[in-house]
């Protein structure tokens, strides 16, 4: 099994520590960042997806590969500026002002990190314009919504009706969730998209990315 | 700890025993099958010429309880051991002789033929929850003289499961025997690892009738294990009240187990049974009524004070289709029973008063099953104590997801039911097309019929089978079987 095949298996395995010696070496052959990224890191965590949907494995599985997979990208990170690879794309991740739940919220960021994506972590009780700013700052291409109450769900309306304001709509994509928050909803706020787990967040999100 | 209910009071649990054996000595079993009454005669029981009644003194009744073994076990097809009936383990096998099947393309009950019964063994074959296979339906599609024999003969061919079933007649029953022996092998192996179990019942109130005595009989001789499946009726067929329904049931199987043991001392058995109430409106023995799975529960406690395994028609329902009713009947049922303890319990895929399987009802009550014997293993402490390190990690981590003492024990200590039970969100739920739950069940039911794997019994075995049944067939007829490959 060449190095990239075994990166792929031990990142579906979680095994961060393995994972991060895989990736040295990779780089330390002289591989190009970009193939370790896509046929190493990337290619094991598609397993770990489809393996999750199929109930083959759950949610700790992929939390463990997510886990290792961050690990490999910490290494990569500066090499893929160098080659001018480009990124995956950033996510800023909150939940909204008025509410302090962020267990679900957190849930994403793990899953996003370990899809490849950059994650803002504004953290709970994130005001609108908070939201906003740093997407402007970050050059971020999604803002994930999380709420659990329904009292702090017309904070989402007023996060996508800011971007508007500043003319950022189409260009700053909004996709929101949380146990109370649906997809009729999500249409009703004119959001862009709604996921209704972590897993589904990560499709939607990816979606989003390619939708330009 | 197991978790455990109990309905009976060990002083009441001892005045139905000490009442069903002075019945059994001072009224005495009504037996039809004067071989069987002259080996209780030679065994000691009283037989007033006069009644035709056979009266079975207490002694009679405790030498056979002595010699009853308090444990067996079975073995399936290939010869691997399945079952440890006695070992507190409980096991699900499907209810068995419908005499109609719930259509799943059609919705229609209609009475089965070879096709169905196939499938249905297929399906059993996959499901993990359900012990053994059961001869759960009568074909049609044959001669009715050969219908015992060649659900049998099906059930071989295409599940390697052991078999709950039972002869409809003395006839019969060599020919199902001969069926066993060639696909175990021979004689010998099958008393050594048995295969099969054969329901006998005898007939409220207090007969056994020529064929299911004789039955009793030959199975203890051939070493094929028996459950005595008493039915008594509470307020028709029986005293009204549970506790005299108990009293009949208790000396009915206390009789069988007295012909068993005479039979072949040692001979293995399951203290079963299938009491039910009488509904005095609708004219009909409801299975699913609560009073009778509490017989159910009550007799099984009764059979393992005796120290023996026992098996009970518990977990089903009498709903036509597969509802709300026929889910929470087989739920209430299989609970209780996994609660008593009750050694094989036979009940999933039926509706209608035991005369309807329906396969999507089985994938269900596999949930059930699966569910209740979670349930059975209780709550226990692993790695929990002293509990202070595990929250400290909680407190620092923010979650317990992929703590270590999780991922050791996550897969034990949940049990992850599904496709048929539904646990997705409801965006997920819509997005995978609404599906109710019988249109899951079916599903589930053709992915598993397509992941059927063959029996793995040897060519020479299931060419013996098919000339012992298609010999067995001509005598009533039919110059072929039914084609059963395709």
């Amino acid at each position: 099994m060449d190095t990239l095949a075994q990166l792929a298996e031990m990142l579906q395995r979680g095994e961060d520590q393995e994972v991060l010696r895989l990736t040295r070496e990779a780089v330390a052959q002289g591989l190009p960042a970009g193939r370790i990224l896509n046929d190493g890191l990337i290619a094991g965590m598609n397993v770990v997806g489809e393996r999750f949907k199929r109930h083959d494995i759950f949610l700790p599985d992929v939390l463990l590969a997510a886990r290792a997979m961050y690990a490999g990208m910490e290494q990569l990170k500066p090499l893929l500026i160098r080659d001018g690879v480009p990124a995956r794309g950033r996510v800023v991740l909150g939940t909204v002002q008025g509410d302090l739940h962020d267990i679900g919220k957190n849930l994403v960021a793990i899953m996003l990190r370990g899809a490849g994506y950059e994650v803002v972590d504004l953290g709970h009780n994130v005001a609108p314009a908070a939201f906003v700013d740093a997407a402007e700052r970050e050059g971020a291409r999604v803002i994930g919504l999380s709420a659990l109450l329904t009292t702090t769900m017309p904070v989402m309306r007023q996060v996508v009706e800011l971007l508007r304001e500043r003319g950022l709509a189409g260009r700053v994509r909004v996709i929101v969730g949380g146990a109370p928050v649906s997809a009729d909803f999500a249409r009703e706020i004119g959001a862009d998209d709604y996921g209704y787990d972590g897993a589904s967040a990560v499709d939607k999100v990816a979606a989003l990315m390619e939708a330009r | 700890m197991r978790p455990h209910v109990r309905f009976l009071s060990d002083e009441l649990l001892q005045q139905i025993l000490d009442e069903a054996r002075d019945l059994l000595a001072a009224v005495g079993v009504e037996i039809h099958n004067p071989a069987v009454v002259d080996l209780l005669h030679a065994g000691g029981a009283r037989v007033d010429t006069a009644t035709g009644r056979v009266h079975l003194p207490g002694d009679l009744v405790d030498r056979a309880l002595a010699t009853a073994p308090a444990a067996f076990r079975l073995y399936d097809a290939t010869g691997e051991a399945t079952h440890a009936f006695g070992s507190g383990e409980v096991t699900f096998t499907p209810g068995s002789a419908a005499i109609y099947i719930l259509d799943e393309a059609t919705h229609a009950v209609r009475h089965p033929v070879t096709a169905d019964y196939v499938r249905y063994a297929k399906l059993v074959s996959r499901l993990p929850h359900i012990a053994s296979q059961s001869t759960a339906m009568i074909a049609a599609d044959v001669h009715e003289q050969i219908g015992d024999s060649y659900r049998l003969y099906l059930s071989l061919l295409y599940c390697e499961k052991p078999v709950i079933t039972g002869a409809f007649s003395a006839e019969g029953f060599p020919v199902m025997r001969d069926l066993l022996v060639a696909a175990r092998g021979s004689a010998e192996s099958l008393r050594e690892r048995p295969l099969a179990v054969f329901s006998c019942c005898p007939t409220a109130p207090l007969k056994w009738s020529g064929a299911t005595s004789q039955n009793v009989v030959d199975c203890a001789r051939a070493g094929i294990p028996v459950e005595y499946v008493s039915m008594p009726l509470a307020g028709f067929m029986a005293p009204v009240t549970l506790t005299g329904s108990l009293v009949q049931h208790t000396a009915e199987t206390l009789s069988g187990i007295v012909i068993s043991q005479l039979a072949a001392p040692g001979a293995p058995a399951l203290y079963g049974g299938s009491p039910a109430i009488f509904d005095v409106r609708y004219e009909t023995t409801p299975m699913g009524a609560i009073e009778t799975m509490m017989m159910d529960c009550a007799y099984s406690e009764i059979g393992h004070r005796l120290g023996l395994p026992t098996q009970g028609y518990i977990g089903l329902s009498d709903a036509k289709l597969l509802d709300a009713q026929a889910g929470w009947e087989t739920g209430i049922g299989a609970t209780l029973a996994a609660l008593s303890g009750i050694d094989s319990v036979s009940g999933p895929g039926m509706l209608d008063f035991e005369s309807c399987q329906s396969l999507e009802k089985l994938v269900v009550d596999n949930e059930i099953c699966a569910m209740v014997r979670r349930l059975r293993a209780g709550i226990e402490p692993r790695d929990d104590f002293p509990a202070a390190p595990l929250f400290q990690e909680l407190f620092r981590e923010g979650h317990l997801l992929i703590a270590a003492h999780t991922r050791r024990h996550l897969r034990h200590e949940h049990l992850f039911p599904g496709p048929v039970v539904d646990r997705a969100q409801r965006s997920r739920w819509l997005e995978e097309g609404s599906r109710p739950l019988g249109e899951r069940a079916r599903a589930e039911v053709a992915h598993h019929l397509a992941d059927w794997e063959p029996v793995r019994l040897p060519a020479e075995a299931q060419a013996a089978l098919t000339e012992r049944m298609s010999a067995e067939a001509r005598r009533f007829g039919m110059d072929r079987l039914p084609d059963h490959a395709g």
